[in-house]
């Protein structure tokens, strides 16, 4: 059983969340001229702030300063000084890091130890990483003579709120273009706070515009004629609708959607550190992770004595405040999602599937999911097709490395895969049949800016981070 | 028509490719194509939504074994193609001259072109992935690298002009990196492009790997861009905005990889790798480092 610990939650003292917000435009917040809106803390319910709504005529406002500040500023500006824009705001965001880890799991409800350890130092890292690039985009294999594309319009999800910013912001700034991004509407905060940032590094007005609102405003954001590209990450469906609407116009698009990620164990994997990658696989982040391995296939000759052996690990994980250091699990980011989880759950129990759960104390106030086991689950199951995107896995078995190919690859998506085995040879063999993005051998989960991240199939397409994610923000001269 | 020596000629049936064959179309339509005055050259099938379908589960078929082959052997493949195409040069001038109504001078710079750009892709095909994928330095105890892979099965729309140029320009570089192809041929100049097919059957050409139809891509091409096994659209040919914009949308269904059609387009230029980018999917691959 797990050990008492004392509670040892982070200071929200070093926070300071103003009563609303405006959006963030040409340098400057405005008043939004629509409906405003309240973002909540998902592990207490409690308002932190009312934040603006971004209408039409807030919209065409940023896009106009957007390219205002491309036409007169920031095309024109040598790679070497916008790089230092972006080394100055890398900077700040390491100085500030704290704050943003706190007010990040405030907003969103993923524990501190993640937005402290990976999402704000990964967010950091992105800037300074494409800082660099900013003076040498003749070298990134785009030709002689790469070109920012004008103003691009972003779209962010709320499961890493500003680690998404960063790798929209920072390749296109690097790549000379100007932006409009909005964040998801139950988690603006940091990007609203990311927005001082450019302030205090004295970036100039218009380079970067944050919009605040839901599904509307995007719309708007994206059908705005004066776009040049759209990048988005979210659901599958929301893309499709965007790729749509993107149809039969100029603008460039790349997308980041759903993922049913397989994370294979082969009988030989080295099983203690498989167990520590399953979980990281899977409740990280509460599993709200596109590239989350929510399919665990497992070799049948150990799929009983590692289901055991996870039970027993998930007994040791802590649910609760997500300011706590100590907090595994964070809360379930809103309402929807927590009910979307039950419908999935309860489908999953429906169709015949065998559900478990650690015995953990459910706080009273606040959306919570306690980590889920599925087992007896076919390829035929809305949860092992549907993505999820909770602390829930599906377990599945195989016998030989084929098997494991075949239903790793027998879905829509295709983002990212795990594969456990202590055999060098098997681990190349299945990485190259993997039909999906990234391929994670004997860990799970990892992220950096000098590597390229993006799907395969309906994952979408497009690449973020590395040499491969700043052509998403490049236009070259090709004759044919 | 009569030869020089009253030998009266025979004619060929313009059929579709298929899966390595030559079919007619399952609905038995044909289309008159004409030379550039307007006089009769030949009866060309024209496909239907059911050729289109055949020729997908061809294309899918030839992915696996195609997709998996070495990059050396595609090189090969390729070269082999553009070998063959060396010596149907006289077919290919004629056919280019009688359709595009161009002097034998042009006609035969297109075809040398045509053969040189076969040529220049097949050189890609073990070098690309040097090129476009690479290791990545990350900040931790990780071996990382990023390789291109084929997307999968591609339905492309030739051009119409230059219609063998413009038609290799489309098939090599798709087909170079692994991927599979069902094309559509200038729809007003078809005649290059069923010589071009014969050219694939001698050589060594995986059957379904590529697949050639003949016919209106405005009936055809819906049901590809619409199609779940279909991972890419090539819109080079599709200039038709209306068009464009009606199969972007049906590829949104899948989220299919589009590259429209390019803005003025040079085809006897040198190439960038752009055609090959679009059709590849960059995989990464992480490996902890350790004893």
């Amino acid at each position: 059983m797990a050990f008492e610990y004392a509670s040892a939650p982070e200071s929200t003292s070093i926070v300071t969340i103003k009563g609303s917000y405006d959006l963030f435009i040409n340098g400057e917040f405005t008043p939004g001229h629509g409906t405003s809106f309240t973002t909540i803390n998902p592990a207490t319910e409690e308002v932190l702030a009312t934040v603006a709504e971004a209408n039409q005529d807030d919209v065409n406002a940023a896009v106009a300063a957007a390219r205002k500040a491309y036409n007169s500023t920031w095309s024109k500006m040598s790679g070497a000084d916008r790089g230092k824009y972006l080394f100055r705001i890398a900077r700040i965001m390491q100085e500030r890091g704290r704050e943003l880890a706190v007010l990040e799991s405030m907003d969103n409800g993923k524990p501190i130890k993640e937005s402290r350890d990976v999402d704000i130092p990964l967010a950091a890292a992105h800037f300074f990483y494409h800082a660099g690039w900013a003076d040498k985009l003749e070298f990134a294999g785009y030709g002689t003579n790469p070109k920012a594309l004008g103003v691009a319009a972003q779209i962010i999800p709320w499961n890493f709120p500003l680690l998404m910013l960063a790798w929209k912001i920072a390749p296109a700034l690097a790549a000379g273009n100007t932006v409009v991004l909005k964040p998801a509407e139950t988690t603006p905060l940091t990007a609203l706070l990311f927005a001082e940032i450019c302030q205090q590094a004295d970036l100039p007005p218009g380079v970067v515009n944050i919009i605040t609102g839901a599904g509307d405003t995007g719309r708007m954001l994206v059908e705005h004629p004066d776009v040049n590209k759209v990048a988005f990450t979210g659901s599958t469906t929301v893309g499709q609708a965007i790729q749509r609407e993107v149809a039969g116009t100029n603008k460039r698009l790349t997308l980041e959607l759903g993922g049913k990620a397989a994370n294979i164990i082969f009988d030989d994997a080295p099983i203690d550190q498989a167990i520590e990658g399953i979980v990281n696989g899977i409740y990280f982040n509460q599993g709200h992770v596109c590239c989350a391995g929510s399919r665990l296939l497992l070799q049948e000759s150990i799929a009983e004595q590692t289901i055991e052996s996870l039970k027993r690990r998930l007994q040791t994980l802590r649910l609760g405040d997500p300011l706590d250091k100590n907090t595994d699990i964070g809360a379930i980011n809103s309402r929807e999602q927590l009910n979307r989880i039950i419908d999935l759950t309860k489908a999953g129990e429906d169709e015949g599937a065998e559900r478990w759960s650690p015995n953990c104390a459910i706080p009273d106030k606040g959306f919570w999911f306690a980590p889920t086991i599925f087992t007896n689950v076919t390829q035929a199951h809305r949860i092992a097709r549907e993505e999820i995107f909770g602390p829930v896995l599906s377990v599945l078995t195989f016998r030989t490395p084929d098997e494991a190919v075949e239903k790793a690859n027998n879905s829509p998506y295709g983002l990212s895969a795990g594969i456990w085995t202590e055999k060098g040879s098997r681990i190349l063999w299945m990485a190259n049949k993997m039909r999906a993005g990234v391929v994670w051998a004997n860990t799970f989960n990892r992220f950096d800016p000098a590597s390229p991240f993006g799907g395969y199939k309906e994952s979408g397409f497009g690449r973020e981070g590395g040499v491969q994610g700043l052509g998403a923000y490049l236009t070259t001269e090709d004759p044919s | 028509m009569m030869n020089s020596n009253d030998r009266l000629e025979v004619r060929k049936t313009h059929k579709l490719f298929i899966g390595g064959a030559f079919p007619r179309s399952e609905s038995g339509r044909t289309t008159e194509v004409t030379d550039h005055e307007g006089a009769f050259l030949a009866n060309v099938a024209m496909a239907s939504r059911k050729d289109a379908r055949e020729a997908v589960i061809a294309a899918r078929t030839a992915f696996a074994s195609w997709s998996r082959a070495t990059a050396y052997n595609r090189g090969q493949v390729l070269y082999r193609i553009a070998e063959v195409m060396e010596g149907r040069t006289d077919q290919f001038v004629n056919d280019i001259q009688r359709t595009e109504g161009v002097s034998k001078k042009k006609a035969t710079g297109q075809t040398q072109a045509s053969i040189d750009r076969m040529v220049w892709y097949a050189g890609w095909a073990d070098k690309y992935s040097q090129v476009i994928g690479n290791t990545n330095p990350v900040s931790g105890p990780f071996f990382n690298f990023s390789i291109p892979e084929p997307t999968g099965v591609v339905a492309a729309v030739a051009p119409d002009k230059p219609s063998l140029l413009g038609l290799v320009s489309v098939v090599a570089p798709i087909v170079m990196t692994g991927n599979s192809v069902i094309v559509i041929a200038s729809n007003s100049n078809p005649i290059p492009a069923i010589t071009f097919s014969e050219c694939l059957a001698t050589s060594d050409v995986i059957g379904g790997n590529i697949n050639i139809l003949t016919g209106d891509p405005t009936e055809i091409m819906p049901w590809l861009a619409a199609h779940a096994d279909v991972n890419a659209l090539d819109l080079t040919g599709v200039t038709d905005p209306t068009l464009a914009k009606e199969l972007e949308v049906a590829a949104a269904g899948t989220v299919k990889r589009v590259r429209s059609a390019p803005i003025n387009p040079d085809f006897e230029a040198t190439p960038t790798l752009s055609r090959v980018r679009a059709f590849t999917e960059i995989k990464t691959v992480w490996h902890p480092l350790g004893v």
